[in-house]
């Protein structure tokens, strides 16, 4: 079973090697990380904070937004694209369950999501190292950043996955993922943010607003993020940290883990409605 | 194995309102190959889908060595060669097979040698996205190949396989029969077929209309024969006014008969003597039996010959 796994995902590293897909999602990355790192290079000097940890910060951010679409663009095409290519009939009637195809899939373009990001922060932080006044502790934050940025991968990737099994047409799944995209990412902090103006501090805002902001799977990475760091730095979302909103510290850590198993499962249960 | 290989029996399929299969029976035995023909449309992808559990049917039920279609343990019974084989552009032909034989359980060895035994073993390190469609269609199979296939079936294969590919297609069906396969193969190319296959299943409308040996078909419709007689010292118009045939060009001569009329009317042609040069005997081939089970005039040319049904 598991050699069958990792058949397929050999196959689909191999294609995204050649469609380029490492290369822009490593790219996008890097080149994203080095900007904010160099523009967060300033003020950092002043704080007098240690700049792995000011630039881990920055990289945070970046993820929220950058991690997300990298994931929904890897895996929108994952069933939709067999589909218009006539490959999946052939495929199902392998001996391969459901299950090992998309799993198969799944750990590959995790597999993409994790070099793209390790590269992109290694570069940068190798970078900001370079420069000075960087410590170990640094290091720490920027290691829990990786995590929860894979994490994050998972959870966009397992939901790109669903998409793709439900509109099974490629077109379809790609505007879908946009979608998705940025409802995960800008509106569902916009509508939060109007939610709590409106509210004018009652109930919603110190009871219901935690708990909605740690549910989003891209807030729960951002407050697990940011407040995991030694020093208070200006957020770059909603929110400073979970203490500061009320909500117990692990909350976060538990949104962000039970998102990708959530999706993964419901994937697999679309999956395997789906009539080749 | 005692029992069919795949055993279809009464199974209905319809999408929405239109009705692809109606109360379909077949058995397929291990080491038979069976040829589905039917019009597009008349439903045989879709019984071919429902015995690859690629599909659900409504009412009736299908075994495949005793087990659901689509389950495991049918899974690793298949072969399957879709009607538009396709597969990945990005990788080569070996990657391709490879990636199939692992999930088969076989070793990437095997993936090569399939890919020489279909002549692709100059091309197999070559992308998928720069072969022909020929080269596309053997790459399909070369899949079909893998490990030991119970349950083969074939949608459509020769579509876009040049004659000497297809001569290498058949040879493969022979020897995946010959090694106790149950074949089931859908197709249009009815001459292809005639010298090829053990039974014949016809469905029309969804409905099975012919499931038999293709000599029993021809017994059973009743077909007319032809016989084609050639002209000797008499000339071809005044045999045809003496048998009662219709002239063809200027040296022969068609007659048609039942079969029942045969020998009769063969007895009658020699009669004639030095008149004739030589005869012909044509019995209906296997385009005129499906025309016949389908509803369709047979395709027999000639003036005043009767409807076929």
């Amino acid at each position: 079973m598991t050699g069958r796994i990792a058949a397929m995902a050999a196959a689909e590293l191999k294609i995204a090697l050649r469609n380029r897909w490492i290369l822009t999602a490593t790219f996008m990355m890097t080149v994203f990380g080095l900007v904010l790192a160099l523009a967060g290079s300033a003020p950092a000097g002043t704080v007098g904070a240690d700049r792995l940890t000011v630039t881990v910060a920055s990289l945070a951010t970046l993820s929220v937004y950058l991690v997300p679409l990298i994931a929904l663009l890897l895996s929108y095409d994952a069933i939709a694209g067999e589909v218009e290519r006539g490959t999946l009939p052939l495929l199902l009637t392998y001996p391969v369950s459901r299950r090992d195809i998309l799993a198969g899939k799944l750990v590959a373009q995790l597999a993409v999501v994790a070099l793209a990001v390790a590269i992109g922060f290694g570069i940068t932080a190798a970078a900001v190292w370079a420069a000075g006044g960087a410590s170990l502790g640094g290091l720490r934050d920027l290691t829990r950043l990786y995590a929860s940025a894979v994490l994050l991968g998972g959870t966009f990737l397992a939901a790109g996955f669903c998409l793709s099994a439900v509109t099974r047409q490629s077109a379809a799944a790609a505007s879908l993922a946009i979608a998705i995209w940025i409802v995960a990412v800008v509106l569902f902090d916009v509508a939060l943010l109007g939610a709590v103006v409106v509210d004018d501090g009652g109930l919603f805002t110190t009871h219901v607003f935690p708990w909605l902001l740690v549910a989003g799977p891209t807030d729960a990475f951002r407050l697990f993020n940011l407040s995991g760091l030694n020093v208070e730095l200006e957020a770059g979302g909603l929110g400073g940290s979970a203490a500061s909103l009320g909500v117990p510290g692990w909350a976060p850590l538990v949104s962000m883990a039970l998102w990708p198993c959530a999706l993964v499962v419901f994937a697999a249960f679309i999956f395997r409605r789906c009539e080749a | 194995m005692s029992g069919p290989a795949i055993a279809v029996s009464n199974v209905s399929k319809r999408y929405r309102k239109q009705i692809a299969l109606d109360g379909v029976s077949l058995d397929v035995a291990p080491g038979e190959r069976v040829a589905l023909l039917g019009h597009n449309g008349a439903g045989k992808t879709t019984l071919l889908k429902l015995v690859l559990g690629l599909t659900h049917c409504d009412a009736g039920s299908i075994a495949v060595l005793g087990a659901s279609p689509g389950s495991a343990a049918a899974r690793r019974a298949y072969a399957y060669l879709p009607e538009n084989v396709a597969f990945h552009k990005l990788l080569t032909g070996r990657e391709q097979i490879a990636m199939l034989a692992r999930l088969k359980g076989e070793s990437a060895q095997r993936a090569a040698e399939s890919l020489e035994r279909v002549g692709l073993g100059d091309a197999m390190d070559r992308r998928i996205g720069t072969y022909s469609k020929g080269m596309r269609q053997r790459l399909g199979l070369a899949q079909l190949i893998i490990g030991q296939p119970q349950i083969v079936i074939l949608d459509e294969p020769t579509s876009g396989l040049d004659p000497i590919s297809r001569e290498m297609f058949y040879s493969i069906v022979v020897e995946l029969a010959e090694a106790g396969a149950a074949v089931i193969h859908s197709s249009h190319a009815l001459t292809e077929l005639e010298a090829r296959t053990d039974r014949i299943a016809i469905l029309r409308n969804g409905q099975l209309v012919a499931d038999d040996r293709l000599a029993q078909l021809q017994i059973n419709a009743n077909l007319p024969i032809r016989l084609r007689v050639q002209a000797g010292l008499e000339s071809a118009d005044s045999i045809a006014e003496r048998l009662g045939g219709a002239r063809i060009n200027g040296q022969a001569v068609e007659l048609i008969c039942q079969p029942g009329e045969k020998i009769a009317r063969l007895a009658q042609v020699t009669s004639l003597g030095e008149s004739v040069r030589d005869i012909d005997v044509i019995p209906p081939s296997l385009e005129d039996v499906y025309r016949h089970y389908c509803g369709l005039d047979a395709s027999i040319d000639g003036a005043g010959m009767e409807k076929a049904s």
